[in-house]
């Protein structure tokens, strides 16, 4: 089945032009298409210099997001055949730079990500002759949805306290310092705290809980950042009732 | 004019490239290393990985029964001291990234667990549910992160090697953000750069595989080994190529075509058992035989007509029904995910359609144990190396542990390299950046164009490959493929690019990429050309016999002016002497 | 260096979305309430004799309280029910490893909090 939709395309080329505008490309589409398709479609047959990354086109490599018709999604999940608006608006992911087209900077969550340590920090230091920690399956569950982050910056796109002040640290920052954080064999909790409970860190969080909706591996980040809000708070409570050996992991 | 300088130069940032990068901050923190990748690099394919890594640690398996299932199936092409290098230090790597985090699945006691894979004798495969590239890549990505000492230069692609003095000293890289070209300097550069499965017109691999380091070895002299292998995986969705992964069928899926008949019974695979007994699945038996006899089974199925037809591509059925909501959502997730999404099937209540898809490079750079290559400071490891573990057909899930354990073991050479020698100098850097970059202007630029597009010499390129060099092949075809890639060749020389900004420009790094490709395309299709008998996933329909005698050894092939030369040498055979394959029975 | 462009977020950011504009409801919600309470105890704190206290009395039995009395009551219902519906993302609760439903958790939030209001009205009006 082949039917037609016409694709409203943000361009910016920092080269040539000073401003952004919207570029239209009309495509037949087959009913299996997803938008990403219909971009290579175009960028093969129609406009070369059309700009956009993507890689796996199976929703885990989180190169592909961008905004559809005002939504940040995976634009290689994405169908074409579910829009039935007649345009298709795409625009780069909102709240970052434009870098060209509809590839976006993502510095800001890169230079982010290392300072709440995300990695795991045993209590003691564990040699591979010791074997593996043992880790039930309970255990794994605890951490699992937040480890399952692809880094595609739609829960970044989707929060407007990013959007108003980029100095936040960000749901899926936050949602993989939670991730390490209720990892069984894991003891970083106290090392995390700075970056966590900085002032831009957990409190900048208003609870809009869209990044939660919007993500497509099911993290929710929001949730994430609630929790590590109750637990570093306790922290904080028992710190006061036990000055000494309270608080912490 | 600014130059750049590390100990060691890591091209490539998935699970090869990261794992080198962390050895050497680990065993070496005083060395210098950089990281440069055309991705993010946790875009790097390895996230794609599903089913798991293969690694004994159950105690009744063995490294023996690791090492004879590896050799039996790769066709007794691997060299068996590099199989048993790979077994040895596997167990240690799988562990490793346990204790950097990764969730690898359990068992209700806390150990690990493990499941079953195609051509294992035994369960084996550590996974991470059907995320394990996912979680193996994240994993190593944000351990590096705790490396000061690691300097990434992401989203950057190179051009070149730079060789001087017989050695290489660094590489040539366009920064795409900004279309800078400089010159990275390096006492020893190790490629990890992955396979190139987009040579081919349906592939299981992301766009970023197209062969680039393979190219660039190549390009500089050293020989690409035993190309003419590649692995077709028997089931990906039609379409799209999008992976279903083998622990579907090592968690006791099955395949049967349009009569309903579990088919692979009638392929010398073995007797399907009834999936209630409590043996099945059967190792090495029917859905669990090796990748190449169950790809080559499926295009017998549908020359007989047994295959269901469909515009997107024949397909039979995986029906994984059996295993239940409950078990498929805990075991394998991501074949539901991606079967519900992209085929609008619901695993849980409808069988799978699937067909076979060009996955996996068994071919790749010359290198040996320590991935070092013939040219001095240039090393190699991952899909775009060929040690060889894996000769003339891949076993499922040691492509996982291959990443890991030479990953290592090229780093650590690599900085005992670094260290006998002296930094190149800037003048070499500077004067290798200034002219890559007058190559590219006047071959990329300025040319008249002559009307060839980039995506009309890539499709046809991976026409002719899936033609001449697919599943079957014989020398008529393969002769057409070698003088259709040699034509197109000569059309690339006319290729311009249209896009002439600096700034993120895509259609410079595909017409690179298209460059590469070609390069590997010949590779391949003059190898299969040269190997006159059937192994493993290179069947030769008029050679359709092993043919021990000539071709129990390696093609390596050198690019030549015109058409490149092939050579042989020998396999390394250490304790296991060569037989018969056998699946199925006995 | 490239020129990237920056696209600042227009003040009207919550017209955009609905699930935008509930989220502001909601924060406005929380001043309201919080105004409100601020105002009783001052009322309260302030009534210091018989006659002033008797002149809260009538004003709260005006109609015009009792308006705006229901506009507040509306506002604080939205607010603790969106927070209520909200409790499980905080309170993540385990049963080996399946997780207990957030349906069950907020239900035992809804549950608890009907409870206590309906014991302060107990103690009010009993």
């Amino acid at each position: 089945m082949v039917d037609r939709a016409i694709l409203e395309v943000y361009r910016y080329l920092p080269d040539e032009e000073t401003e952004s505008r919207f570029q239209s490309y009309e495509i037949a589409y087959q009913d299996d298409w997803v938008v990403l398709d219909a971009l290579n479609y175009v960028k093969a047959e129609v406009d070369s210099t059309l700009s956009f990354r993507w890689s796996c086109r199976m929703g885990v490599c989180g190169s592909c997001g961008m905004m559809v018709n005002g939504e940040p999604k995976l634009t290689c999940e994405t169908f074409v055949r579910d829009y039935d608006t007649e345009t298709i608006k795409i625009e780069p992911l909102a709240h970052f730079p434009v870098i060209r087209d509809l590839v976006i900077n993502m510095d800001d969550f890169m230079e982010k990500l290392p300072t709440v340590s995300p990695w795991l920090i045993p209590d003691e230091e564990r040699s591979v002759e010791d074997g593996e920690f043992l880790q039930t399956p309970a255990q794994v569950a605890h951490y699992q949805r937040f480890s399952m982050c692809i880094n595609c910056m739609l829960c970044y796109s989707a929060c407007p306290v990013y959007g108003l002040d980029s100095s936040f640290t960000g749901p899926a920052v936050l949602a993989l310092a939670e991730r390490y954080n209720l990892d069984s064999r894991d003891g970083g909790k106290k090392e995390r705290a700075d970056a966590i409970t900085a002032h831009e860190g957990i409190w900048e969080c208003t609870y809009v809980g869209e990044c939660t909706q919007v993500c497509p591996k099911g993290v929710d980040p929001a949730g994430a950042i609630q929790m590590l809000k109750l637990s570093y708070s306790l922290d904080w409570a028992k710190s006061l009732v036990m000055p000494k050996g309270g608080g912490g992991a | 004019m600014e130059t750049l300088q590390h100990d060691v130069l890591i091209v490539g940032g998935g699970g090869a490239g990261l794992r080198a990068a962390i050895a050497v901050a680990e065993e070496h923190p005083a060395t210098s290393v950089g990281v440069i990748s055309k991705v993010y690099p946790m875009r790097s394919h390895t996230v794609s990985a599903e089913g798991g890594a293969a690694a004994v640690i159950s105690s009744t398996d063995s490294l023996e029964d690791h090492a004879y299932d590896t050799i039996s199936g790769s066709d007794w092409l691997a060299d068996q001291d590099a199989v048993e290098v790979l077994v040895e230090n596997a167990a240690a790597e799988m562990l490793q990234l346990e204790h950097w985090g990764c969730p690898w699945s359990r068992e209700p006691d806390g150990h690990i667990s493990v499941r079953p894979f195609g051509g294992m004798k035994l369960e084996r495969t550590w996974f991470a549910a059907d995320k394990t590239g996912f979680h193996l890549l994240h994993t190593l990505f944000q351990t590096s992160l705790k490396y000061d000492e690691i300097f990434r230069y992401d989203e950057w692609f190179v051009t070149s090697l730079i060789v001087e003095d017989g050695r290489c000293q660094g590489v040539t890289a366009i920064e795409i953000r900004t279309g800078k070209m400089l010159s990275i300097g390096a006492k020893s550069v190790i490629l990890c750069t992955g396979g190139a499965g987009r040579v081919y017109p349906f592939t299981t691999n992301g766009s970023i595989k197209t062969g680039d380091g393979m190219a660039l070895a190549y390009q500089a002299g050293v020989a690409l080994k035993d190309m003419e292998f590649v692995q077709y995986h028997p089931t990906g969705l039609p379409g799209t190529g999008i992976l279903i992964t083998e622990a579907a069928r090592g968690e006791g899926g099955i395949l049967v075509n349009n009569e309903g008949r579990r088919y692979l019974q009638d392929y010398d695979l073995g007797q399907p058992l009834d999936l209630n007994d409590p043996d099945h699945p059967q190792k090495r038996t029917m859905e669990l035989g090796p990748r190449d006899r169950l790809s080559q089974a499926f295009i017998h199925e549908r020359q007989a007509g047994r295959t269901f037809e469909d515009p997107a591509g024949d397909y039979v059925l995986l029906d994984i029904r059996h295993l239940g909501e409950r078990e498929i959502d805990r075991k394998i997730p991501m074949v539901r995910e991606l079967a519900v999404r992209y085929v609008g099937i619901d695993p849980v209540y409808e069988p799978i359609p699937v067909r076979t898809v060009v996955h996996y490079m068994m071919g790749g750079i010359d290198t040996d144990t320590d991935g070092a290559t013939s040219l001095p400071g240039l090393f190699a490891a991952g899909e775009c190396a060929c040690v060889s573990v894996n000769g003339a057909n891949r076993l499922g899930s040691n492509s996982l542990t291959e990443i890991l354990v030479f990953g290592v073991r090229a780093a650590l050479a690599a900085v005992s390299q670094a260290v006998e020698v002296s930094s190149p100098s800037d003048q070499l850097l500077e004067q290798s950046a200034i002219s890559e970059e007058r190559r590219l202007e006047s071959t990329l630029f300025r040319r008249d164009g002559g009307g060839e597009t980039l995506s009309g010499i890539r499709s046809d390129l991976q026409e002719t490959l899936e033609e001449g060099a697919g599943i079957f092949r014989d020398e008529p075809t393969l002769r057409r493929t070698c003088a259709t890639i040699a034509e197109l060749k000569s059309r690339y020389e006319k290729l311009s690019v249209g896009d002439t900004s600096k700034t993120f420009n895509t259609e410079l790094v595909s017409a690179l990429e298209l460059g590469a490709m070609l390069e590997v395309g010949e590779a391949i299709a003059h190898s299969a050309l040269a190997r006159t008998e059937s192994r493993g996933s290179h069947q030769r329909t008029d050679h359709p016999h092993r043919d021990d005698d000539h071709f129990l050894k390696h093609t390596l092939v050198h690019r030549g002016e015109g058409d490149p030369t092939i050579g042989y040498k020998d396999v390394t055979i250490t304790r296991w002497p060569v037989g018969e394959r056998v699946y199925g029975r006995g | 260096m490239t020129k990237e462009l920056i696209r600042p977020l227009p003040r009207t950011w919550w017209l955009r979305k609905q699930s935008y504009l509930v989220f502001m409801i909601r924060e406005l919600t929380s001043l309201v309430v919080f105004a409100y309470a601020a105002l009783l105890v001052g009322m309260i704190l302030t009534a210091s004799d018989d006659a002033s206290f008797s002149g809260l009395f009538e004003f709260l039995e005006s109609t015009t309280s009792v308006v705006i009395h229901v506009g507040l009551f509306i506002f604080a219902m939205f607010h603790t029910i969106t927070w209520i519906a909200l409790t499980p993302k905080v309170l993540v609760l385990w049963r080996g490893d399946e997780q207990i439903e957030p349906d069950v958790i907020a239900g035992a939030n809804g549950i608890l909090f009907l409870l206590v209001s309906g014991g302060v009205l107990w103690l009010v009006l009993g």
